[in-house]
């Protein structure tokens, strides 16, 4: 196999070009290397696997107020060598922006994380099939509806990244992350229905085969026989999986880009009351239980906690340094990019404060309702600018304070400004997921159910 | 003319492609392929009412596949000298396991497959300055359409692909594929805040197809489309008759139908329409095609990326599902040809079944006829994305342009919403297809985390019964 490079002959690379910057250029080079392994089990044989490496380089050049940019997708110094001759080509095209800019130092100290396991460098590939596999048998059996396996996988990367600019930041960061996932075929009566599971963590030994498997299991039947409701104004509880997706999308409309821009509804409301009083949202990637957790941002900056909504009323925005200079206040650490991308601004790591009562305590409190445990469309339904918010739904029907029939092929629809104001009871249960957010049970007062 | 060549280099000589097939056949392999990749892109973004930023990028590498019975390896590398490819190639070879050894020749037969997709004006050829030009004329011509126009964010991106396919059957082909697209967003702001309108056109062509495009034209439109939603009611909710307009409607088939008929899903048996091969499936004017050789459309391609030339492929024949969309694998197993239809995002990807232009060919109703015809519901202009689980033939996908359908007649414009149903019973649910007919908007189809351009298109349509997932009553 190819030799790996260290993060530091990353960081070597990535100074080695900023050291061809002219006078009066700016100059960011961020390097990224990338290694994948994928394992896909099907009718207990291996489907495939795949093992990757991936490296690129990206080059932003910025000068008398223009900014340019290219990468390429290897290390390769003659490929470097051009990006950057092609970065400097483009920037002769854009419009003099005085805000452009690189980051500049900020002397906040990157926290301390440990992202890095460097057991999974050492972990035999056999021993990463053989968990697909049983992955694959265990969900199989783990209940007599599951009647097939749509996909079992396990997936891990190891990623090192540095960023080196002609302003003095040299930044260097690595981490590793491993997932399994299964998606399972449950029948009945004639009727298939579809659920998914999966299991996180930094290592293998994190991983559990057992919850992975059990959790498809469980929301592939869950919805066996379920119905669609009828039409009607009602109250829904939005399971950890849902809200989760619901304040990743909120969190997504606090970029101070989006707001610059005119696109985010909450332009122009830094102060005011835009939620609930009992609603406050924090985005802080230096949490280690967030899967997205990372000590620095795509410029170098250290990441930092930024609480955005504050017992209802809008405080902060987030920023890289370009929105930051524009908004006339400082970086949040909030630079957001690959190595094929210019930062943008966003958050990483959103969380409400939960609140005391479990899912149960809140269902037992509503007599007509419905708990939605999975939504689609929110790519499609949901528009970020006007705050329309309109996605497919299924879950189960809360008849006085029980959970009753399970109900699916309904839409939810409201805007995100009401959904905020129609937060009556936030749950204890937050739990960190596979995005950019953490899901915890919210109680929405009242969602508009279009079904029959 | 040789579709390899195209007056460029060969991107990997014959010998070292057939060592490096060799090498990956080394450990008793079935089938072993290497697929080259060479693109070059660019993009060029005015935003907030300035040329924010002009990206340039460059991805070159090769994927090395090798099938051992029922298991794949895969192995990529972006180091094309005979060391990168080695490796790789063993890296392959051992995610694949074979059983035997000893080293196979592999005679590579050089194919003069279909001739790549003609270009008149490579945008590579084309000074930046131009395209931003273009850029610059849409922004004017969205803020001067109206001062309620507040944002405008206006895109051109380019795109220069070259691959190369060789495999251990003995094939050797290649193709270029370019691709020019532009799209225009806007903000609109109004009494009850704000409202979106984009729109975007696609081509697997040159920089000659602004001399068919204004986009100025283009940028009004996407201007009128979210000034148009100012004024909007929200969308209502419940089941109700939907008739989709011209081209809005490609997106509803892609995903109702489209992705059930990918043969990789099918034999896992999580498609609905699995083991229904002549069967009924939509009512009887219903003809689905899906067609990877429309020329200059966003899904077109001379060869797949498994070196198979592009066909026009009938799934839906009058209302009969006459067959599923094949990669060379899920074809291979079955002992028939792929149909084509196996694409990847790029070499750092495993190939599989993938539509390309996907599109539902006409009936003979007249479109003003159908709208005259409803007395409650919802017409459609603009679908937005979907999605679909195919196990369950459930979807659901957004409306960016609708109105009501009030008394047979077009009335209020409706907010931004999504629309859900269940693939099979739209299908059946289909009475009246007009004779119009339009492609829609570009598209990036995503599955298995891997994103492929596309295409879909329309006649005017009416669905007896969707849901509409509004909050009005």
């Amino acid at each position: 196999m190819e030799r790996r490079p260290e993060v530091g002959e990353l960081l070597d690379l990535a100074e080695s070009v900023v050291g061809l910057a002219v006078a009066g250029e700016q100059l960011e080079v961020v390097v990224v290397h990338e290694r994948e392994t994928e394992a896909r089990a099907y009718g207990g044989e291996v489907e495939s696997l795949t093992v990757a490496e991936s490296r690129g380089v990206g080059v932003r050049v910025v000068s008398g107020s223009r900014q340019g940019f290219a990468y390429t997708g290897t290390l390769d110094r003659d490929a470097v060598e051009e990006a950057l001759a092609e970065a400097r080509d483009n920037m002769s095209f854009a419009t003099p922006d005085e805000y452009c800019g690189v980051a500049e130092p900020d002397g906040v100290v990157p926290a301390d994380l440990d992202l890095y396991s460097p057991a999974l460098a050492g972990h035999p590939t056999d021993d990463k099939v053989a968990m697909a596999l049983e992955l694959e048998r265990l969900t199989l059996s783990a209940d007599e509806r599951i009647a097939g396996i749509e996909s079992a996988e396990y997936l891990d990367s190891a990623s090192e990244t540095a960023v080196a600019t002609t302003t003095g930041i040299r930044s260097t960061s690595r981490e590793t992350g491993c997932l399994l996932s299964a998606n399972a075929l449950a029948e009945h009566d004639g009727e298939t229905q579809t659920g998914f599971g999966f299991s996180l963590g930094r290592e293998p030994g994190d991983l559990d085969i057992e919850v992975a498997s059990r959790e498809a299991a469980e929301r592939a039947t869950r919805m066996l026989g379920a119905v669609k409701p009828p039409s009607g104004r009602l109250t829904v509880v939005l399971d950890p999986w849902v809200s989760a997706q619901f304040l990743g999308i909120v969190g997504g409309t606090l970029s101070g880009e989006m707001v610059q821009k005119g696109r985010s509804l909450f332009a122009e409301r830094l102060g005011d009351n835009v939620a609930a009083p009992g609603v406050t949202l924090i985005d802080d990637p230096t949490d280690m239980c967030a899967f997205t957790a990372s000590a620095t941002d795509g410029e170098g900056l250290a990441t930092r906690r930024n609480v955005l909504i504050d017992g209802g009323r809008l405080d902060r925005f987030v920023h890289n340094s370009q929105t930051a200079r524009r908004a006339g206040t400082v970086s949040t650490g909030s630079a957001i990019r690959g190595y094929s991308s210019t930062p943008g601004a966003g958050v990483r790591a959103v969380s409400v404060v939960p609140g005391t009562l479990s899912q149960a305590d809140l269902v037992a409190g509503i007599d007509d309702g419905i708990l939605i445990q999975g939504v689609s469309g929110l790519h499609s339904g949901v528009n970020p600018v006007s705050g329309d918010f309109s996605t497919g739904a299924e879950g189960i029907r809360i008849r006085g304070g029980q959970l009753a029939e399970p109900v699916r092929e309904f839409t939810i629809a409201s805007t995100i400004q009401r959904m905020l104001f129609d937060i009556e009871a936030i749950g204890c249960d937050l739990q960190w997921l596979p995005m950019k957010a953490a899901g915890v049970t919210l109680v929405i007062g009242e969602l508009t159910i279009s079904g029959t | 003319m040789n579709a390899v060549n195209d007056g460029a280099p060969l991107m990997l000589a014959p010998d070292v492609l057939s060592e490096t097939l060799a090498t990956a056949m080394g450990t008793g392999a079935e089938f072993a392929e290497v697929f080259v990749e060479d693109r070059r892109s660019m993009s060029a973004l005015f935003d907030d009412g300035r040329v924010e930023e002009l990206t340039s990028g460059r991805d070159r590498g090769v994927g090395l596949r090798v099938v051992v019975g029922d298991t794949t390896g895969f192995a990529h590398t972006a180091d094309l000298g005979p060391s990168g490819l080695t490796a790789a190639a063993e890296a392959a070879a051992a995610a694949a396991r074979g059983g035997g050894g000893g080293v196979r020749q592999v005679v590579l037969d050089q194919h003069t497959g279909p001739a790549p997709g003609p270009v008149e004006i490579m945008p590579g050829d084309v000074p930046k300055a131009r395209k931003v030009a273009l850029l610059e004329q849409a922004d004017s011509a969205a803020r001067e359409s109206d001062g309620a126009v507040t944002q405008v964010a206006a895109r051109y991106a380019d795109s220069h692909r070259r691959i190369q396919v060789a495999n251990s059957d003995g094939l050797l082909t290649g193709d270029r594929q370019v691709r020019t697209l532009f799209s225009v967003s806007c903000v609109a702001n109004g009494d009850m805040g704000m409202q979106t309108g984009r729109e975007s056109i696609g081509h697997t062509l040159g920089f000659e197809v602004f001399d068919e495009v204004d986009v100025e034209d283009l940028a009004r439109r996407a201007a009128g489309r979210a000034l148009l939603k100012l004024e909007a009611v929200p969308a209502p909710s419940g089941e109700m008759p939907v008739v989709i307009g011209p081209g809005g409607g490609g997106v509803l088939f892609h995903e109702a139908c489209g992705h059930g008929l990918e043969a990789d899903l099918v034999a896992k048996s999580a498609s609905v329409f699995a083991g229904r091969r002549a069967e009924v499936v939509a009512a009887p004017m219903v003809t689905l095609v899906d067609d990877g050789t429309m020329p200059g459309e966003w899904g077109r391609y001379a060869i797949d990326d498994e070196g198979r030339p592009a066909q026009r492929n009938v799934l839906i024949d009058e209302g009969v599902l006459t067959d599923y969309m094949w990669d060379h694998l899920r074809a291979r197993r079955e002992g028939r040809a792929s149909s084509g239809n196996g694409r990847r995002q790029g070499y750092r990807h495993l190939p599989m079944v993938r539509m390309t232009n996907t599109y539902l060919g006409v009936g003979d109703a007249d479109p003003d006829e159908i709208i005259a015809d409803t007395t409650h519901g919802v017409y459609v202009a603009q679908l937005g994305g979907g999605q679909v689980n195919t196990a369950t033939g459930d979807f659901v996908f957004g409306m960016t342009e609708a109105y009501m359908i009030e008394d047979g007649r077009l009335t209020n414009p409706i907010r931004d919403g999504n629309l859900i149903g269940n693939g099979p019973q739209t299908l059946l649910d289909i009475d009246a297809i007009a004779g119009d007919f339009a492609m829609g908007s570009p598209g990036t189809c995503g599955k298995d985390g891997q994103g492929v351009p596309v295409g879909d298109g329309t006649p005017t349509l009416r669905v007896t019964r969707l849901t509409v997932g509004g909050t009005a009553a």
